[in-house]
C-alpha cells in the first residue's frame, strides 16, 4: 500500500487547510495531537461528499440513497477491520468515543463476568477514561479496581504485573500508550501472561492508532479500543473490537433501534454480531470519515510515520534538555512521539497560555491522567505530542517560545 | 505580546514570586477550598475571626499557575483586617470586573483587584483569577452558617 518513496513531511502538511491559519499572526506550530489531531483533506472531502451526495439513513431503507449510505457506512467497518486485521466485521462495533467503547466493555463485560470480591487490573499509566468506568462497575458489584505500578522512567512494574494476575482477577483493562507522557507497554507480552492465567484484556488504542500499525489477531487482545478523532477522523466516532467469542456471550449496553431481532411488550430478542451493540442511528459520516482517515495513513505508510516522529521526538528531547531547569516527565524505553515536561517555579498554565501568543499549541495540565500526576508529585505538566505533520520548524519554534517564558519569569 | 505584558504585570509576577500571607495560620477558625478540576491547581484558604468579626489573620496554601497565586496574594492583602461583610462585597465586586466591562473604571475597585483585568483578554484563565475568591468565598460561608447556629467544622 505504501506508495510515497520518501516521506515529503511539506507535502503532508499540505494536506491539512488548517495550516495555511496564522495564530496571533504567526505560524501554527501545533504540538496538540494527543488531545485531537488535525483533518487532512481527504477527511474533509469524504465528509462533505456523504452529507451532499449520499446522505440517508443507514439499515432501513430500500430506497437508493440509504443503501449507498449503509454500503459507505458497512465499507467503513471493513476498513477499520482490515486496518486491525480482525477477523470478522462483526468484531467490529462503532461507538461514539473510546470513552464510550470502554464504558461498553465495563458494563456489558462487568455485568456478565465481574462480581462481589472480584478485581480488575488496570495501570498507573491510565486515561480517566480506563479508570472511572471500571470504579462504577467495581462499587455496582462489589469488586476491587488495581493497578499496576510503573517505574520512575514511566515502565511498566512487570514483576509487580505479574504479581497481581491473581485468581480473582476478571480483566485487565491497560493501554497502549500512555498520553500523558508517552510510554508504548509491551501488551503483546502482557496479554500473553494475563492469557496464561486465563484473564482477558482490554488494550486502550488511543494514543497508539495514530503512530503504528496494530494487528488484534497478533496481540491476541481480547478488546481493543480506540477514537477517529486522534487518528484524523471527526469527532464522534470510536471503534471496539471484540472476540466475537466473548461479544456473543455479552448482553446488549445500550436498548434502542437498529439492536434488535424482535421486539414485542412482553420481550424483545436481540440483532447478533456487531449490530447488537450499536443501539439507534449510529454516527454515519463520522465512521465514513474514519474510513477515509485510515485509507490517508496507510497511503503514506507507518513505518514511514513512525520513523519520521522518533526522530521528531529524539531532536525535541534532546533540544529541551539543552534548556535550564526543564524537568522531562516519562523517560519510557520506548516512547511515542509525546514529551512530557515541567519547568521550575513556573506553572504549565502560565506557559501554555505565554508560548501560545507565539502561536505555539500545546496542552497543559493533568491530562486527565491525575494518579499518574500524583505518582510524579506534579499538579501538571507542559505535553508537546507530535503526529506525522509535524516538522524539526515545531520543535524549533517550541524551543523558541519556552526560552520566551523563561526570559518573561526571570 | 501587549496581551501578555498586560496580563503579567509587575505586581502580578512579584506576588506569584512572593507570595504574602502563604501558610496555614494557627489559630484557625474557618477554611474554604477551591480547586479547579480542569487544571487541577488548587486553593486552601484559612481565617481567624476576631472577636469584633473581622479578619483578624487570613493566609493560604496551594498549587497554582502565576495568575491564581498572585490572585491569592492580593486577597489575603485586600482582605485582612476587614469585616465579613466587606469581605464579601469585594468577592462580588471581584467577580463583577470579569463579568461588567464598565466596572474597572469603578474607583471604589482596589488596584489589586484591577491588577488582574489584563485576563479578560484569556477567558480560559479567568478562572486562575477567581479560584482563590471561591475558596474565601466558601470560608466566609462556613461563618455564616455558624451565625446560624449551625455547627460546622472549623479547620
Amino acid at each position: 500500500m505504501n506508495d510515497m518513496t520518501v516521506f515529503d513531511v511539506e507535502k503532508i502538511r499540505g494536506d491539512f487547510p488548517i495550516f495555511e491559519e496564522k495564530i496571533h499572526g504567526k505560524r501554527l506550530t501545533f504540538l496538540d495531537s494527543g488531545a485531537s489531531a488535525q483533518k487532512p483533506v481527504a477527511v474533509l472531502d469524504a465528509v462533505q461528499d456523504a452529507y451532499r451526495h449520499t446522505y440517508a439513513n443507514v439499515h432501513r431503507g430500500v430506497h437508493y440513497l440509504s443503501q449507498k449510505s449503509t454500503e459507505l457506512y458497512e465499507g467503513a467497518r471493513e476498513t477499520v477491520r482490515d486496518h486491525l486485521n480482525a477477523a470478522s466485521v462483526d468484531e467490529i462495533i462503532f461507538t461514539k468515543s473510546t470513552t464510550e467503547a470502554i464504558n461498553l466493555v465495563a458494563n456489558s463485560f462487568g455485568q456478565m463476568a465481574i462480581g462481589e470480591g472480584d478485581e480488575i487490573l488496570l495501570s498507573y499509566l491510565e486515561h480517566h477514561s480506563n479508570i472511572v468506568p471500571w470504579q462504577l462497575v467495581a462499587e455496582r458489584v462489589g469488586a476491587t479496581v488495581k493497578a499496576v505500578p510503573i517505574d520512575t522512567n514511566g515502565d511498566l512494574l512487570r514483576d509487580r504485573y505479574e504479581e497481581m494476575l491473581t485468581d480473582r482477577t476478571k480483566i485487565v483493562a491497560i493501554t497502549h500508550v500512555s498520553n500523558a507522557i508517552g510510554t508504548v507497554n509491551p501488551v503483546k507480552e502482557l496479554i500473553a501472561k494475563a492469557h496464561s492465567k486465563d484473564i482477558p484484556v482490554l488494550i486502550d488504542g488511543s494514543q497508539a492508532i495514530p503512530h503504528m500499525k496494530v494487528d488484534v489477531r497478533d496481540l491476541d487482545a481480547d478488546f481493543y479500543v480506540f477514537t477517529g478523532h486522534k487518528v484524523f477522523a471527526p469527532t464522534g466516532i470510536g471503534v471496539l473490537f471484540g472476540k466475537a467469542e466473548l461479544l456473543e456471550k455479552m448482553p446488549p449496553y445500550q436498548g434502542g433501534g437498529d439492536m434488535i431481532n424482535r421486539v414485542t411488550f412482553e420481550k424483545t430478542t436481540f440483532a447478533t454480531g456487531h449490530s447488537k451493540f450499536e443501539a439507534g442511528t449510529p454516527p454515519i459520516v463520522q465512521a465514513i470519515g474514519l474510513g477515509a482517515a485510515i485509507d490517508y495513513v496507510n497511503k503514506i505508510g507507518f513505518d514511514q510515520i513512525a520513523a519520521h516522529e522518533q526522530s521528531l521526538l529524539s531532536y525535541a528531547t534532546q533540544e529541551l534538555g539543552k534548556l535550564n531547569n526543564i524537568r522531562i516527565i516519562g523517560q519510557a524505553k520506548q516512547k511515542a512521539a509525546i514529551v512530557s515536561f515541567t519547568m521550575d517555579d513556573i506553572h504549565p498554565h502560565d506557559i501554555g497560555t505565554i508560548i501560545d501568543q507565539a502561536g505555539v499549541a500545546v496542552r497543559v495540565g493533568h491530562h486527565c491522567a491525575q494518579p499518574l500526576m500524583d505518582f510524579y508529585d506534579v499538579p501538571s505538566t507542559v505535553r508537546a505530542s507530535f503526529a506525522l505533520y509535524n516538522n524539526k520548524e515545531d520543535v524549533d519554534a517550541l524551543v523558541e517560545s519556552i526560552k520566551m517564558v523563561q526570559e518573561f519569569f526571570r | 505580546m501587549e496581551d501578555l505584558k498586560d496580563l503579567y504585570r509587575e505586581i502580578i509576577l512579584d506576588h506569584s514570586k512572593s507570595p504574602r500571607n502563604f501558610g496555614k495560620i494557627s489559630p484557625c477558625t474557618h477554611e474554604g477550598h477551591g480547586d479547579n478540576p480542569l487544571c487541577g491547581d488548587e486553593v486552601s484558604l484559612y481565617l481567624r475571626l476576631g472577636e469584633d468579626e473581622t479578619l483578624a489573620d487570613v493566609g493560604f496554601e496551594g498549587k497554582g499557575c502565576a495568575i491564581s497565586i498572585a490572585s491569592a496574594s492580593m486577597m489575603t492583602e485586600l482582605v485582612k483586617g476587614t469585616s465579613c461583610a466587606d469581605a464579601k462585597s469585594r468577592f462580588q465586586q471581584f467577580l463583577t470586573l470579569f463579568s461588567d466591562d464598565s466596572a474597572q473604571s469603578h474607583s471604589d475597585i482596589d488596584d489589586r483587584m484591577k491588577a488582574l483585568i489584563g485576563v479578560k483578554q484569556f477567558p480560559m484563565r479567568v478562572k486562575c483569577a477567581t479560584l482563590p475568591w471561591h475558596a474565601l468565598n466558601a470560608a466566609l460561608s462556613g461563618i455564616k452558617s455558624k451565625d446560624d447556629g449551625e455547627t460546622k467544622d472549623g479547620c
